[in-house]
């Protein structure tokens, strides 16, 4: 892979983490009056996916879309303002964190409702089909969408039709509180794509080159017209489920398996490998960090002294003109 | 009348009448925690599924600790996956169980609408009343803090629509206790509309099993003025509202259906040739919403009763905002209805 792509990977991966960080840190204040479902620790799935994308490639999200959305090219002052649910938010303060949009470059919008956008983005893949262009859809969803039957009506649908789509598992293991394993009989999720009648595969979540890899070879075949893939990429959130707790120990997530997956920070591990491999050096990490460091405090500021939208607004966007 | 006074009646063998005049207070969530608890307790055919209803968090707390108690073949989590659940919630009930399925957020309800629809509901009249669907579908709905589009419906109108589904929705703790009861001991299917916003209101609840009879409303404060219906957690705006009124010289009579469908007219009826005047307060958007439907009613059968035209207080036709300046003009409150209903006894 190229230089610029690498340090372009490692970026984004940042750039995710410094951002979610940061909503973490603001959001006792009470000013993102929104719940949010933070990507900590899953950086490295939509990093190593979008890298390959085009702007005008689709991508659909979920309740957790922060990185889906930081990674595809989504406006960063945008998605802030729309967490402090501004009018110069990406929704103009209608959506929050979990209905981030930016149209731009292919982000039609995340849902709130489990496995609700995988029909919508199999949808935009035949929206390519039809139109005869190339563009391809990814759809980004949890290990909790799989137990949805929008999930196999989807990519039945999709392999049927050959449509260009990849569609990303980010099998973070948890729905809630919820185990895979209290929702599914063993840990097979990309075995149903293989019986849908599409490559599945399962990989490496915070190996970011590993992602990139596969997602590249699936977006290609994508573009060649020969149909979907699945990419179960297998990750962990640092983070509880909603807001900014912790869920560890306690009748919730052993705390061994926590501390295993913060061993494997995909980020930790990245800049590990692009300096043992003098892509990069410490001097060039610091520089890289501050300019994401004052990306972020731009978003901020523009966030916290953007207007809120007016109550005589209410019902304006119901309908399309 | 205190919502402890309630008068209960008896639906069938099974029921043990409320008393109601005890001093012993509890939360709606702790209510409803006991009404399961002494519902499993009694009929080993009940039992609960959902998701994460035996996790630590226990559904706001309401069927914390029953796994334990009742063992994982009574209460499990179950799949996202609300259709197939619903219907094979339905299934389990058609064999003779007594299934209480969870939804944590009222919207999650729309993806299983062909199974109650379509399927639950629809199952004892379609073959002539030879197989019945006695099942709990229990969903709440949320509000506030951005809950946004997708996790604050208040879809009760909407679903006024399906013949063969009872809709409850108690707005007090001892309501939702009976009630509940009384949707489990029911032999067909029964939505149990639930308020967020209610889950820490206290109320007096005794300890015994009691159930209040589905299709029963209540008059929650005595008035002559104007009638307010209010539904589920409208009855905490309308109860503030009516201080305020009576502030105003204004005496508001509170009626609280506590069962959506089929609904208690003759109460209905009595307030309203009483008042004159009506004003229905429902949690959800107005078009085809309980209040269109109740004012349908009073249009056909209280006409010659009503001095002023029937009002509602609803949510607008709008999806729920997220931004808290416009959810702030989204949800009508005390202040709305006592506006509204101001201008209704005007002369
Ligand atoms: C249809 C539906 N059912 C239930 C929920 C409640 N819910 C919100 S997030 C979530 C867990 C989703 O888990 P997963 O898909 O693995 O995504 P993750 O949160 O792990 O990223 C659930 C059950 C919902 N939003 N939509
Ligand atoms: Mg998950």
């Amino acid at each position: 892979m190229e230089k610029s792509k690498l340090i372009e990977m490692y970026k984004t991966m940042q750039l995710i983490r410094l951002i979610e960080q940061r909503i973490n840190d603001e959001y006792k204040y009470d000013e993102i009056k929104t719940p949010i479902h933070l990507s900590i620790g899953q950086e490295a799935v939509a990093a190593g996916v979008c890298i390959h994308l085009r702007k005008d490639d689709y991508i659909f999200g979920t309740h957790r879309s922060h990185a889906q959305y930081i990674a595809k090219g989504g406006d960063i002052k945008k998605m802030i303002a729309e967490l402090y649910l501004r009018k110069t938010g990406c929704a103009r303060g209608r959506g929050g964190s979990m209905h981030l949009v930016d149209p731009d470059v292919g982000i039609l919008g995340s849902s709130a409702i489990v496995g609700g956008s995988i029909p919508l983005g199999t949808g935009t893949a035949l929206a390519s089909k039809l139109m005869n262009n190339d563009r391809v859809t990814v759809v980004f969803f949890g290990d909790g969408a799989v137990d949805e039957g929008t999930f196999h009506e989807s990519l039945n649908f999709a392999a049927l039709k050959k449509l260009p789509v990849v569609y990303v598992c980010e099998n973070n293991f948890y729905a809630i509180n919820s185990h895979q394993l209290s929702r599914q009989v063993g840990d097979n999720i990309y075995k149903w794509a293989q019986n849908y009648g599409m490559p599945g595969f399962r990989i490496d979540g915070n190996d970011v080159l590993e992602v990139s890899d596969y997602a590249q070879k699936a977006i290609s075949r994508c573009r060649r017209g020969e149909g979907p893939t699945f990419l179960e990429c297998l990750t962990y959130r640092w983070k509880g489920h909603i807001g900014t707790v912790d869920d560890v120990g306690d009748g919730y997530r052993p705390r061994e398996e926590y501390d295993y997956w913060v061993s494997k920070c995909p980020i930790k591990w990245f800049s590990e490998f692009l300096k043992d491999t003098g892509v990069l050096t410490d001097e060039h990490i610091k520089n890289i960090d501050q300019e994401i460091y004052d990306l972020i405090d731009e978003a901020f500021n523009y966030a916290q002294n953007s207007p809120k939208p007016s109550p005589d607004e209410l019902l304006n966007f119901v309908y399309a003109d | 009348m205190p919502w402890t006074t309630v008068q209960v009646e008896k639906l069938d063998n099974f029921f043990i009448k409320g008393d109601s005049t005890g001093d012993r207070v509890l939360t709606y969530r702790d209510a409803l925690h006991e009404a399961f608890d002494q519902s499993m307790e009694r009929d080993t055919k009940v039992f609960i599924m959902g998701e994460g209803v035996d996790d630590i968090a226990g559904v706001f707390g309401t069927t914390k600790g029953l796994k334990e108690k009742y063992g994982s073949n009574r209460v499990f989590d179950t799949p996202i996956a609300e259709n197939s659940l619903t219907g094979i919630a339905a299934g389990a009930a058609m064999a003779g169980l007594r299934p209480v399925f969870i939804h944590a957020r009222m919207d999650f309800l729309l993806l299983s609408l062909d199974q109650l629809v379509n399927h639950a509901s629809k199952w004892c009249y379609m073959f002539g009343g030879k197989v019945k669907v006695p099942l709990v579908v229990r969903t709440i709905s949320a509000r506030g803090w951005g809950s946004g589009a997708q996790h604050s419906q208040c879809i009760q109108g909407m679903l006024m629509n399906v013949p063969g589904l009872k809709i409850v929705a108690p707005a007090t703790p001892y309501d939702a206790k009976g009630l509940m009861v009384s949707a489990i001991i029911d032999n067909n299917p029964v939505l149990f509309v639930e308020h967020r916003w209610l889950h820490k209101t206290t109320g007096n609840v005794p300890k015994e099993m009691y159930s209040i009879p589905i299709g029963k409303g209540v008059i929650r404060r005595e008035g002559e003025d104007i009638t307010i219906v209010a539904v589920s957690y409208m009855l905490v705006e309308a109860l503030k509202a009516a201080e305020k009124l009576q502030e105003s010289g204004i005496s508001a009579e509170i009626v609280d259906l506590r069962t959506l469908k089929p609904f208690d007219e003759e109460i209905l009826l009595e307030s309203v040739a009483k008042t004159g005047r009506l004003l229905i307060a429902d949690t959800g958007c107005k078009t085809g919403s309980v209040a269109s439907e109740i004012a349908a009613f009073a249009a056909e059968k209280a006409f010659h009763l009503l001095k002023k035209p029937v009002k509602r207080v609803c949510c607008p036709d709008t999806p729920t905002p997220t931004s808290d300046v416009l959810e702030k003009a989204f949800y009508p409150g005390d202040e709305h209805i006592f506006n509204v209903a101001m201008n209704l006894v005007k002369k």
